[in-house]
């Protein structure tokens, strides 16, 4: 039976890799569940759409929902506002976008409430707080502005702030997720 | 390991199959060690004395508390208003944390001052950097669980920045989360895991006294054992020498418990987590400051490296540099005593890693950005060009020609006069 497979390669050499393959893939078989139950679970994952009435919003004021677990701004914005957003120079933002990009309807601006550094919550949602330099938020973690579009101005957030997928299902109504 | 015969019976029977008392004996008793060892040498073993403790505490106070966003922050005023003694043994654990960190830390600028990491000790040293990141991601873990604002946030920002890291970062961090932000699931996990690391601990600590124990202890001389005549048994002369320590080392940690429980901690830790609001300065305990400013010193981007992933980048490197010291130290005089120069750059680093320190404690604004930036370059300065090069440049004092020599000289008496015969074998 110990016949030469090849120059000094034996039959019993053989099964040694063979067995020894087997068992490095089992073994990663059994490790994969080990460490994909670590993602988000089913649940989690089915709690990802949230609907909200916008109608009792006034212009210039912002509320925050919830939606999966994070803070999400609302933003009512003024004319001069919109304006402001429209009149930057695209090519000078850290995260090149424009307003329209940002946006469905202008007056609406819906973003994620986490800040793009490290995910502390930016202030200016609630009229009176501060909204930074360029009139949108500012996160008082580690001091980054965003502007009236909700893209990062200043400071050491690398991107502008997520905008979530969302649509209008009537005129007074959206729905995030 | 040579074999004691026992006179009583039942230990000969037991020591015959499994020779536990032998190896105590050995380990414990009749262990050669320098002669010259100072307190410095007390921290080792009051690391071990916190960690028994530590679990302990730890244990019971599973006991009580509930790993469940919703109940946590509840579970834990529950320990500490209706569980018996249950104020007692969470202000044991939670200041354990701290009192943890000072005595390890101690223990490693001990072996820095004295040059512990290098041959044969170099593996040594390298298992007790293990033990400090295993520490590190115990202690975080440890403090996510009480689930107040600092809790909370602290998870939030350190888990962030892990997303730093290009394509998968995000993935990894809601894998992290088992979500997208840190939640119950979160909250479940950090808690199985810190229930985990600490029996982890207590492997590479056994790993930690092996290699110490084939190696033997250095000293302050940083010269080796020549003879029985430079070296005293374990026991009596450092249990003794340890128990005064650690009588000294109980009566900080009880003055914490009793009467600052809260000094070292943080108050917004008393307000339940919020997701929607973030506290208008997020502080890591102290312990973690100096790293948490090299984690912000870099405020622009380095090539193509974004700023927030260099500062990730070289807060890793900042512990994972310890790795390489053995080799990044060229001197082959271990002490200090005996190196001038090396003697006073010591002591930079140390107030180096204070002074990151206190820029970790304080918002990223006005000069402290730029301090933080030189104390970040100080600190792998040292390591990475200081070291090799004052190896080669520096003459060292002559050293002593053995620890009896250095021990005698020092005290005035005459060589020999002192020299103890301990039971080596």
């Amino acid at each position: 039976m110990a016949e030469s497979l090849a120059d000094g390669e034996t039959r019993r050499e053989f099964l040694f890799l063979a067995a020894g393959a087997v068992g490095a893939v089992g073994a990663a078989c059994f490790a994969w569940p080990l460490v994909d139950q670590m993602n988000p679970t089913a649940d989690v994952l089915a709690l990802s759409s949230i609907e909200i009435d916008i109608s009792s919003i006034p212009e210039g004021q912002g509320v925050t929902v919830k939606w999966r677990g994070q803070p999400v701004f609302i933003r009512h914005r003024t004319a001069k506002e919109i304006e402001e957003a429209r009149a930057v120079s695209v090519a000078t933002l850290r995260d090149p976008q424009t307003d329209q990009q940002r946006v469905v309807k202008p007056e609406w601006l819906i973003v994620s409430g986490s800040c793009t550094h490290l995910g502390c919550v930016p202030i200016g949602n609630q009229v009176g707080s501060d909204r930074g330099d360029f009139g949108g938020w500012f996160c008082p973690c580690h001091g980054s502005h965003y502007d009236t579009a909700g893209r990062v101005r200043k400071g050491p957030a690398p991107k502008n702030l997520f905008v979530p997928p969302y649509v209008f299902l009537s005129d007074t109504k959206i729905k995030i997720g | 390991m040579e074999k004691k015969t026992y006179k009583n019976a039942v230990v000969r029977w037991i020591d015959d199959r499994l020779p536990i008392f032998s190896f105590m004996d050995h380990e414990y008793n009749q262990f050669p060690m320098p002669k010259n060892l100072n307190y410095w040498w007390n921290f080792g073993a009051l690391a071990t004395v916190v960690l028994i403790a530590m679990i302990a505490t730890g244990v019971v106070l599973a006991m009580h508390y509930t790993p469940h966003t919703s109940m946590a922050f509840d579970s834990v005023e529950h320990i500490m208003r209706d569980v018996n003694y249950g104020w007692l043994i969470r202000y044991i654990h939670s200041n354990g944390a701290s009192m943890f960190f000072i005595v390890v830390y101690i223990h490693i600028f001990r072996g820095l001052y004295y040059g512990s990491y290098k041959a044969p000790r170099e593996l040594l040293w390298m298992l007790g950097v293990v033990i400090l990141l295993l520490m590190m991601a115990t202690a975080f873990m440890g403090y996510v669980l009480p689930w107040g604002q600092m809790s909370f946030w602290g998870a939030k920002v350190i888990t962030n920045l892990f997303s730093a890291f290009p394509l998968i970062g995000e993935s990894v961090v809601q894998w992290l989360w088992g979500g997208f932000t840190v939640a119950n699931p979160t909250l479940n996990r950090f808690f199985s895991l810190h229930y985990l690391l600490p029996f982890l601990i207590v492997g590479v600590v056994v790993l930690h006294v092996a290699a110490l124990h084939v190696t033997g202890s250095n000293n302050p001389d940083g010269i080796d054992t020549k003879g029985p005549q430079d070296s005293v048994p374990f026991n009596p002369y450092f249990t003794a020498k340890d128990s005064v320590g650690l009588g000294v080392f109980l009566i900080v940690w009880a003055a914490f418990v009793f009467y600052a429980p809260d000094y070292l901690g943080h108050a917004d830790n008393y307000i339940e987590a919020n997701p929607l609001s973030t506290p208008p300065h997020i502080v890591p305990e102290w312990y973690f400051l100096p790293f948490y400013a090299i984690l912000r010193s870099i405020t622009f981007d380095v090539w193509f490296i974004e700023a927030k992933l260099m500062g990730v980048i070289l807060m890793f490197a900042s512990i994972l540099v310890l790795f390489l010291l053995p080799w990044l130290d060229t001197s082959k005089v271990r002490s200090c005593r005996y190196r001038p120069i090396y003697r006073w750059f010591f002591w930079i680093l140390l107030i180096d890693c204070f002074v990151l320190g206190w820029v970790g404690a304080n918002k990223p604004e006005g000069m402290f950005p730029l301090i933080g930036l030189i104390g970040t370059a100080y600190y792998f300065f040292h390591f990475l060009i200081l070291l090799p090069i004052l190896g080669k440049i520096e003459t060292p004092l002559p050293l002593p020609t053995s620890i009896s020599e250095a021990v005698t000289r020092r005290s005035g008496a005459p060589a020999g006069a002192t020299a103890a015969t301990g039971g080596n074998d």
